[in-house]
Order: structure tokens, then C-alpha cells, then sequence
């Protein structure tokens, strides 16, 4: 028999019980509610039920919170409002709330890893997408929808049927001024928005190895783009060192007892995938998106594709409308692509190693667009302004907000204009995600910060020296 | 949840692949409670330009298909964001069902617990009733569970496949937590040896946690 994926380990570990065709109840360890969860509070309550187990809720604050500090008086009162139920909803359950004011708050899924609430091996569930994020410390982490999130509330199990494993093997290094998000962007358009679906990415091979935590969140983060159900990483040494000292990792005994059974966690040497995916790392290219689907990228050095070269009509029918809505001529160099306004931030990009590369590339030199940076968490702001990065940024004529989704989601009010551009580091180019008639780049935080600073796409590699001062 | 057994009706076609939940649903309409009625924000920026004006290019916005009570749709369609409130849009806009090459598997599993019918066909399969469909606007379409068949207008029936679970919680219109309940025994023998086993993991004291 073959041996045991990361997955198989994971689950057969949580299930409660067997269930009709082929599923099964498992246990859920972690289970994240942000404002968005109202409407499962709201079914629970109508259905007179409780929540079983406060103690392994988190709550926080994200999607709606304003990240100007100036503007809080001015968000409009339906906006608040969602901050304000998720408080009465937290209160009422006794479930523990980051919210607005207390110094850890920000983007769920930054908030996990850095508070230690994500464990190696454990199930977590949150009514977002990007819950797979979590997968980077080896924590089978999905999203799920409401009646989903009142299951949890309610039971502490969801019913689930084990998905497919699809093993990416990352061979070779990135590049200088490369980063995980390039890496995931590349695999998005290789294996397609589709190429995952019914899997777990696991994420394995010395290119991964190589890569830091938060670069692993990265790239689980953006799992979910290529259609997957979630990310996964085996946990190291790397892990270990990130999660040592978090506030809710275990300590004593029970850091050397978790420790044994995370080892022993990854998948066995003789596992079996469903599928098998390989990529090399070092020739990745900076990468950046063109189109309103995650798969529509391609190395900066490229030029807008032509619909007409598109055998497919409903795919040449789909990339016209795309190029349609983004304002793009078939051929354009992406280099000569203008933009209107950059955002760094999303809990793909606002970790500190984030807002370090993107920093870098912006001192000595000025924006010349509007720009801001919004951190994921209120640790992460503040750790960047103990390095002075709130300076460099700020003296580069960016924004510095406080933590939140933003614009990411322009749930909370930050929004582009309609046909505005923007290079952005989040994770979805879709129509109006940034705000309706927004027109969405993704790229890594160097490649935004090279794009505010030359008010183009950019690749971040060839900016050239500092200017004189 | 609403039961599904067999329905028939008109089918639009929906010729875009990777139709995404933002699209179904744009993020500012999910802050209203569902008693708000979230069929008029079905596809909200597709079906109505910046201007207010309906586009009357929109498959929804013509007249044949204004009433449609099944989607035919390309790959991918419903990928992304978790929201529910996508199935929420489109019950409420009175569509019983989606058929499509595949969906993204959030949205999948959110039309199921609202009595949606996700069903997948082959590319080929789905492309051709399209077709049929664009060339007989107001066409009609059943969808029968008990035989799990799509039967298009050229009254060929397709079957499909959908795990026995789910295909009796939609029959029954049953609610999956009623059923999760009753396993309450189970759930805290589990819990008994979790914690006895994995006692780092349980419980999740955040308030506990220094700040900062
Ligand atoms: S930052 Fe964006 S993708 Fe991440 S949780 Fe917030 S809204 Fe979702």
C-alpha cells in the first residue's frame, strides 16, 4: 500500500464520523469569523441554535474596517454598521474578538500564523476564500460559505469529501527581485483558474524548502486562484522557528509533544498524487496580470495577447470582452501599460518581508501616482515603522494606512474609480473587484512599488540606479 | 431549503468561461441581510451599466430569456469569493439550476445547501446546448434529479452524476445540520480523545495571548 499524502494524515486524524457517499463529519480547530459572518449569526439565530465552541472561534475585524484614520467619521453608516454586528455578535457568543482599537487587529488571514491560532496539522475553516492561506504551516484550511459557517458555529464538524492532492514540485530559485507571488501567478496561467479544481495544491521540492513563511503564505494564499480547494505546505525548520514564541503556539511539553507529531506530518516518501505538477523556479519572471481572470498573466517582457489568434471561440470571446473592460489593445508591451494608482496590501501581500521588498524599491525615489500601503496587521505596522518603513513610503509620497482588507475588496469604502488602473498586490483581477469599472493589475510589492514610482508596469529589475540627490 | 425534484424551464445561455462571484454578485450589495431580497443584485454590474441604462446586450436583459429559470454556463463559473450570497442572488432571481463544465467548488457546495442544482456535463455536451439554445431563445429545459437526465430542446437527455448525499438532501429539501445534530455522541467522544491526544490543539484561548 502507498503511503500516506500530508492530506490523508490531516484528515483521517479529524474525522468524526463516516458519512453517505464518501463523505465524512470532521472536526474543525480553528474556526475564523470576520463581518462578513453576520448572515450566519443571523441563520443561527433564527434556527434557535448555539454556538458550541467559542473557545476555538476567532473573531476579527477586516473587510469593513476604514483604514484612514481621517476618514472614520466619514464611512458611511451601513459600513460601520457591519463592524459594529460583528462586536454584538462576539459579545453575545463570548467569542474573542480583534477588533477596531486593539493593537493585533487586521486582515484574518495575517492574524492567524502571527497570533499562532494556525497550527501545523490542524483543520480551520473561515467564510473567505483565501482561508487557504493557513495551508502554508501545514493546517488543512478551506473557506466555505454561510450555511457552511452556521454548521461550524453550531456544531464544530463540517461535512466534507476528501478532495484530490495535486503535488507542484518547486525545483530551482527565484530570482533577484522575484517573489512568491510571481512564482503563483506563473502557475495560475500555466495549470489555468480551473487547474486545480477538486485538489489540494501541496506544494513540495526544494524551491518551496527555500522560501520563507510568509512567502509560503503567498503562494497558499493564491492556491484558490488556480480553482484549488486550498494550499499545503509540509512543516521544517522554518516553520518551527516562525511559530516559536507566538502567542497561542504551544509552549513547554506541549511545544515537544506538537513538535513529534508535526514531523511526522508531511507526506511519506512513497505517497501517491492524483496529479503532478513541476515547475523551476529560476526561470520564473517578474509576472504580472493583463485580463480579469488570475490566469490571464505572463512575464513583464510580453505584450497583450491577440483574440484573434484564439482558436477557441468562447475563449476569444471572453478575452476580447477582457481587453474590453481593461482598455487594452491586442499586442500592447505590458511595459508601456500607464497606471492610475498602486495598493499594496491584501493578505496576500502585507506581511513585513512584503512591505521590506516593496521599500526597497521605492527609497530615494518618489511616486508618481496616488499610492498607499495598507499593512495587514496593526504588528505588522508597527514593526514596519520600528524599521523606519512608514518613512520611506511616506517620504515617497505613498499613503500609510491602518490595517484592513481596503482595497482589496473596496468593501470599506477605498475604491478606484471606474477605468481607473491599478497595479495592485492582492489576489483577484476580477471585474469591479476594485471598485466598479476598476481595472486591476496583480503583481508582487516590488513590481507595484516599481510601478508607482515610474507610473508604468514595470519590470522592477531594470529601474536602473538610484537618481542623484 | 427548497426541494428540487424535476424542473423545466426556459434556459439562457452564458457564453463567458470563469464567471466568478463578484460578477454574480458585486461586494457592496453583501452587506444587506438576505430579507433585503438578493435577486435584484443578480449580476448587477453585467446586467446594468454605470449609467443605470440596462445593457441590452446582457443574455438576462432580453426578452426571451428575462424569465429564465436555468443557467447554461461555461467552465469555471462560479469561482472565487465564498460568498453565498451568489446562490442567494440567483434563487432569488428564480433560477433553480446551473449547468456547466464545472464550477468553482465553493459556489458548488453553496447552491446545494440552498436547493440550486449545480450540474456538470462534458464541455462538448454543454457547448452544443448552448447553441441550441441561442438558436431557440425561450427554449425550455428539464432537469430531472430522480434520473439525473438534462434534457434540452432537441429532447435528447444528458445524464449526470451527483453524490447520493446530496442528490436525497435536495429531493427532501433537508438541512444538513439537523442531521450533523443528531451525531452529537460522536462529536464529543471526538472531541474527549482530540483533546486528550492533541492537547495543544484545543482550547484556542486568544484573549489569553499577550498583545503585542
Ligand atoms: S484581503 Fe482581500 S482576499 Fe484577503 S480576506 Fe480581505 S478581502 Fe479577502
Amino acid at each position: 500500500m502507498a503511503g500516506q499524502t500530508m492530506l490523508d494524515k490531516v484528515w483521517t486524524r479529524h474525522v468524526v464520523a463516516p458519512g453517505p457517499g464518501g463523505r465524512a463529519l470532521l472536526y474543525v480547530d480553528r474556526h475564523l469569523v470576520h463581518e462578513g459572518s453576520f448572515h450566519a449569526f443571523e441563520m443561527l439565530r433564527q434556527a434557535g441554535r448555539r454556538v458550541r465552541h467559542p473557545d476555538l472561534t476567532v473573531a476579527v475585524a477586516d473587510h469593513y474596517v476604514p483604514t484612514a484614520r481621517a476618514s472614520e467619521g466619514s464611512v458611511a453608516p451601513e459600513i460601520r454598521g457591519k463592524v459594529d454586528e460583528l462586536s454584538r455578535n462576539a459579545g453575545a457568543w463570548a467569542i474573542p474578538l480583534l477588533g477596531p482599537g486593539d493593537p493585533r487587529q487586521g486582515i484574518v488571514h495575517v492574524i492567524g500564523p502571527e497570533q499562532g491560532v494556525t497550527l501545523p496539522g490542524l483543520t480551520m475553516v473561515c467564510g473567505d476564500s483565501h482561508t487557504a492561506t493557513h495551508g502554508a504551516l501545514g493546517a488543512l484550511a478551506f473557506g466555505i460559505g454561510a450555511s457552511e459557517v452556521e454548521h461550524v458555529l453550531a456544531t464544530q464538524t463540517i461535512w466534507q469529501r476528501r478532495p484530490r492532492v495535486m503535488r507542484v514540485w518547486v525545483d530551482g530559485r527565484l530570482g533577484p527581485g522575484l517573489a512568491a507571488k510571481d512564482l503563483v501567478l506563473h502557475l495560475i496561467a500555466t495549470i489555468g483558474a480551473a487547474g486545480g479544481a477538486g485538489h489540494v495544491l501541496e506544494f513540495a521540492g526544494p524551491g518551496i524548502r527555500a522560501l520563507s513563511m510568509e512567502a509560503r503564505m503567498t503562494l497558499c494564499n493564491m492556491a484558490i486562484e488556480a480553482g484549488s480547494r486550498t494550499g499545503m505546505v509540509a512543516p521544517d525548520e522554518t516553520t518551527y522557528a516562525y511559530l516559536e514564541g507566538r502567542p497561542l503556539a504551544p509552549r513547554g511539553d506541549a511545544w515537544a509533544r506538537a513538535l513529534a507529531v508535526w514531523q511526522a506530518l508531511g507526506s511519506d516518501p512513497d505517497a501517491r498524487f492524483d496529479r503532478e505538477v513541476a515547475l523551476d523556479a529560476s526561470v520564473v519572471a517578474p509576472t504580472v496580470t493583463w485580463g480579469t481572470s488570475p490566469e490571464d498573466g505572463g512575464p513583464i517582457s510580453g505584450r497583450v495577447p491577440d483574440p484573434a489568434a484564439v482558436g477557441d471561440p468562447v475563449r476569444r470571446a471572453s478575452l476580447e470582452r477582457a481587453l474590453v473592460y481593461m482598455g487594452l489593445a491586442p499586442g500592447t508591451p505590458l511595459e508601456a501599460i500607464r497606471v492610475d494608482r498602486v495598493f499594496i496590501g491584501s493578505c496576500t501581500n502585507s506581511r513585513i518581508e512584503d512591505l521590506r521588498a516593496a521599500a526597497a524599491v521605492v527609497r530615494g525615489r518618489r511616486a508618481v501616482v496616488p499610492a498607499m500601503v495598507v499593512p495587514g496587521s496593526g504588528l505588522v505596522r508597527r514593526a514596519a515603522e520600528a524599521e523606519g518603513l512608514d518613512q520611506v513610503f511616506r517620504g515617497a509620497g505613498f499613503e500609510w494606512r491602518e490595517p484592513g482588507c481596503s482595497m482589496c475588496v473596496a468593501m470599506n469604502g477605498d475604491a478606484a474609480r471606474p477605468g481607473e488602473r491599478v497595479a495592485s498586490t492582492s489576489n483577484r483581477n476580477f471585474e469591479g473587484r476594485q471598485g466598479p469599472g476598476a481595472r486591476t493589475h496583480l503583481m508582487s510589492p516590488a513590481m507595484a512599488a516599481a510601478a508607482a514610482v515610474t507610473g508604468r508596469l514595470t519590470d522592477v529589475r531594470c529601474l536602473g540606479p538610484l537618481p542623484d540627490r | 431549503m427548497e426541494r428540487f425534484v424535476r424542473v423545466s424551464a426556459v434556459a439562457a445561455p452564458l457564453e463567458l468561461p470563469n464567471v466568478d462571484t463578484d460578477r454574480i454578485i458585486p461586494a457592496r450589495f453583501l452587506r444587506n441581510s438576505r430579507g433585503a431580497g438578493y435577486g435584484q443584485f443578480c449580476f448587477h454590474d453585467l446586467r446594468v451599466g454605470p449609467d443605470g441604462a440596462e445593457d441590452a446586450g446582457f443574455v438576462l436583459n432580453q426578452p426571451a430569456y428575462r424569465d429564465a429559470g436555468i443557467l447554461v454556463a461555461a467552465e469555471n463559473f462560479g469561482c472565487g469569493s465564498s460568498r453565498e450570497g451568489a446562490v442567494w442572488a440567483l434563487a432569488g432571481r428564480g433560477i433553480r439550476a446551473v449547468v456547466a463544465p464545472s464550477f468553482g467548488d465553493i459556489f458548488h457546495e453553496n447552491c446545494l445547501r440552498n436547493g440550486l442544482l449545480p450540474v456538470r456535463l462534458p464541455t462538448a455536451t454543454v457547448a452544443a446546448l448552448r447553441q441550441a439554445l441561442c438558436a431557440a431563445p425561450g427554449a425550455t429545459v428539464t432537469i430531472d434529479l430522480p434520473a439525473q437526465t438534462v434534457t434540452g430542446p432537441d429532447g435528447a437527455p444528458h445524464r449526470f452524476e451527483i453524490d447520493a448525499f446530496r442528490k436525497q438532501a435536495l429531493l427532501e429539501g433537508l438541512d444538513d445540520i439537523g442531521l450533523t445534530l443528531r451525531l452529537g455522541a460522536e462529536i464529543d467522544a471526538f472531541e474527549a480523545r482530540h483533546a486528550a491526544e492533541w492537547p495543544w490543539a484545543v482550547p484556542c484561548r486568544l484573549d489569553a495571548g499577550v498583545p503585542g
